[in-house]
């Protein structure tokens, strides 16, 4: 589904992510970790097209295709999405008007007709349910107001609403407490299928007990040093990134 | 980024309303003088007391200059280059629809106006008015069943010439500014509006100007009577030719409100703004003035400004019955090189009156957007409110936003308050927008609207959906 190939990226002229390689599957769910300013979240921004970012090297192709010549609104239709560490809000705009707009763009992608309000509620409550988020949220602005948690499960409800081929998913687990966790993480669990993939991005092993990875990767300036099981997280979390970084070194 | 601006800008800057009808058109030589003040009184076979009032406006404005105190860079104007009077040539008194000029018709059915069956639907009664001359009011028998009386100010001159003569020129004296002079000498046609004691106007009344002729400048004049106890709420829309030369718009619109009526007065101006260089589009200076005449009177102006090269424009509310409520509402928007100085007055005079100002500019381009707002209380204003806030977006790095609120306040038991902001569309808004699949310009559309909203969710839902749209449109080739 995603193909990486020695992918490096600058943002103001220097260089973050140094020759990335990454398969990813369908039916695969996969975790990166890795210490902080790694190029993590860098890596996450570049695959959805982020032009902060500039690709210097290297090819992607997503589902057969190019990705790096195509814009942001096209990787997203296409059915990447991204599920932001910080998402922004929107003064103004309600959130159910803002995934009308997404939903219906993905639909004429695909050269479907947009959904009839009916079928669109119906959508929106079916897909709320999936993070326990209230339907008042939904008829609030863009995050405006929204708590972390409630602006973490809101990227979730947005994940299950536009349905993606795949889902990069940067530090959701971040600022979460214990019951948020347990919900966005089931959450993204019951989206999962064998037709879709995920690549999650965390510190904390305590979320890939929800969301159990076919792989762990640990990405140490710029590059995946080191790719294991489900297990490698276990021995992160107690041992920590020293005695890769010394064996890389 | 560098793609997408190109993509953006290629769709450069559409205004789907620069078409120009060819239609006969009767005008007059061009410049202005005594004689030619005569003239339009004269075709527009007016009593001896409004020829009387002209040519003082016109004598009076001779001894005017220009104001300069606006933050507009104002290109020189030559006042005897302009054509003062300009009329469809078919003769517009017209008892159907069908006798309406297909031209003409044509024209208004491309704005959109349901000068026909659809009226009906939309509950909408129309008064448009085409160059200089008002061409054709809808549902004026229906309304005259309740006895409103909404009809052009030419027909107003002649039918109700004593309601006429009593508030004409009572909240803007020709001698108020240059324009107002201007306008009192030359004004062509207009609206007229009169909704007698406890009528609650049925339906939203609504005019369109259009300015079509070359060379012609339009000066049109409003005048809308509530009575005691009486409700309306009326719309103004304005579109004009694509040009490459300027066009001059001075208008003067009056409201008076008396005891415990209400006026809601909408606009959504959308003259010609020029192209993408700066070149042509309309002047647009605008005095319009309303009082609260009566105790207990309301009174609101919500405007969506998104046209025009030059925005010179104040509506603004005198409380002077106690207990009266003004409240301003205004979306501003500026694009490429258009300018706007736009704002209110709220003048408070009656004892517990209070007036509320929402505005939100919105700059792009390289333009310039000046709030300019006044709340004075004068000293028997007992327990006056104002609650003022000014907002502003700045889309792109070239161009300019700015406000100039003044306060005078006089008597101490007033309450004021004002609020500004000033925020820019962020590359992480619109990365999140196009994340979910939303290109740049939707984005944008979206967030502008999301922006307004507070004001536009004062209109009359149709109204809303439209000025929606235009605020999309207005920005295309704007992001960068």
């Amino acid at each position: 589904m995603l193909s990486v190939k020695n992918l490096h990226a600058n943002v103001g002229g220097k260089e973050i992510l140094r020759g990335i390689n990454l398969e990813v599957r369908a039916g695969e769910v996969h975790a990166i970790m890795g210490p902080n300013g790694s190029g993590k979240s860098t890596l996450a921004s570049v695959l959805a097209g982020n032009e902060k970012f500039e690709v210097t090297e290297g090819e992607v192709t997503f589902c057969g295709q190019n990705l790096l010549e195509m814009s942001i609104e096209e990787r997203a239709r296409e059915g990447l999405f991204l599920g932001f560490q910080y998402p922004v809000e929107i003064p103004g705009v309600t959130m159910s008007n803002f995934m009308k707009m997404a939903v219906n763009e993905q639909r004429k992608h695909r050269g479907q007709e947009p959904l009839t309000a009916g079928e669109f509620l119906k959508l929106m409550r079916e897909k709320s349910a999936v993070v326990e988020l209230s339907s008042k949220l939904t008829s609030r602005s863009v995050n405006e107001g929204f708590s972390g948690g409630e602006k973490k499960k809101n990227e979730i409800f947005q994940m299950a609403m536009l349905d993606p081929k795949l889902a990069i998913l940067d530090e959701t687990d971040s600022g979460l407490d214990i019951d948020a966790l347990r919900i966005v993480a089931t959450g993204v669990t019951k989206l999962h299928t064998p037709e879709n993939a995920t690549v999650v991005i965390t510190h904390y092993q305590r979320l890939l007990d929800y969301i159990v990875p076919d792989f762990v990767h640990v990405l140490y300036k710029g590059r995946i040093i080191h790719t294991g099981d489900k297990s490698l997280a276990l021995k992160l979390e107690a041992e920590g990134y020293d005695w890769l970084i010394n064996d890389y070194q | 980024m560098e793609e997408r601006d190109k993509i953006i800008a290629d769709l450069g800057n559409e205004y789907k309303y620069g078409f120009t009808t060819d239609i006969e058109t009767e005008t007059i030589p061009r410049g202005l003088n005594e004689d030619v003040v005569r003239l339009i009184s004269q075709k527009k076979g007016e009593p001896e007391w409004l020829t009387a009032y002209r040519l003082k406006a016109y004598n009076h404005w001779l001894t005017m200059t220009m104001p300069t105190w606006a933050h507009l860079d104002i290109p020189e104007i030559d006042y005897q280059d302009i054509i003062y009077y300009a009329a469809p040539r078919t003769k517009p008194k017209l008892n159907s629809m069908d006798e309406v000029d297909p031209e003409l018709r044509r024209t208004f059915d491309k704005l959109g106006i349901p000068l026909e069956e659809q009226m009906a639907l939309s509950g909408v009664a129309v008064d448009a008015v085409m160059d200089s001359v008002s061409v054709k009011t809808t549902f004026k028998e229906v309304l005259a069943e309740k006895g409103i009386i909404f009809c052009s100010i030419s027909e107003a001159v002649r039918d109700y010439p004593e309601l006429v003569r009593k508030y004409l020129g009572s909240v803007v004296p020709y001698a108020d500014n240059f324009f107002t002079a201007l306008n009192a000498a030359v004004f062509s046609d207009g609206s007229f509006c009169y909704i007698p004691k406890g009528v609650r106007c049925p339906m939203e009344l609504s005019t369109y100007f259009r300015i079509n002729a070359a060379g012609t400048g339009q000066f049109e004049r409003t005048l809308i009577v509530a009575d005691e106890g009486s409700y309306v709420s009326y719309l103004e829309g304005c579109t004009a030719p694509q040009r490459d030369e300027n066009q001059l718009h001075a208008a003067v619109v009056e409201i008076v409100v008396l005891k415990d009526a209400e006026v809601k007065y909408s606009t959504v101006q959308n003259w010609y703004p020029g192209d993408k260089e700066g070149k042509g589009g309309i002047y647009n200076f605008v005095t319009k003035r309303g009082i609260c005449k009566g105790d207990n009177a309301r009174l609101s102006w919500t405007q969506v400004e998104t046209g025009s090269a030059i925005t010179w424009k104040y509506p603004s509310c005198i409380l002077a019955g106690d207990n009266s409520v003004a409240e301003f509402y205004s979306v501003a928007m500026t694009n490429n090189f258009q300018q706007a100085d736009t704002g209110t007055k709220m003048i408070h005079i009656g004892r517990n009156t209070r007036s509320r100002i929402v505005s939100k500019g919105i700059s792009a381009g390289r333009s310039q957007n000046s709030y300019r707002g006044l709340v004075r209380v004068a000293k028997g204003a007992e327990n006056a409110r104002n609650y003022s806030q000014c907002d502003s977006l700045l889309i792109g790095d070239k161009c300019g936003a700015h406000t100039f609120p003044y306060m005078d306040v006089q008597n101490p038991s007033a309450v004021v308050e004002h609020e500004a902001t000033t925020s820019k569309i962020s590359e992480e808004q619109l990365f999140y927008c196009n994340q979910r699949g939303l290109s740049t310009e939707d984005a944008v559309g979206l967030i502008v609207n999301g922006y307004a909203k507070e004001v536009l969710s004062k209109l009359p839902m149709e109204f809303a959906v439209e000025a929606q749209k235009l605020l999309a449109i207005s920005l295309e080739g704007s992001v960068g």
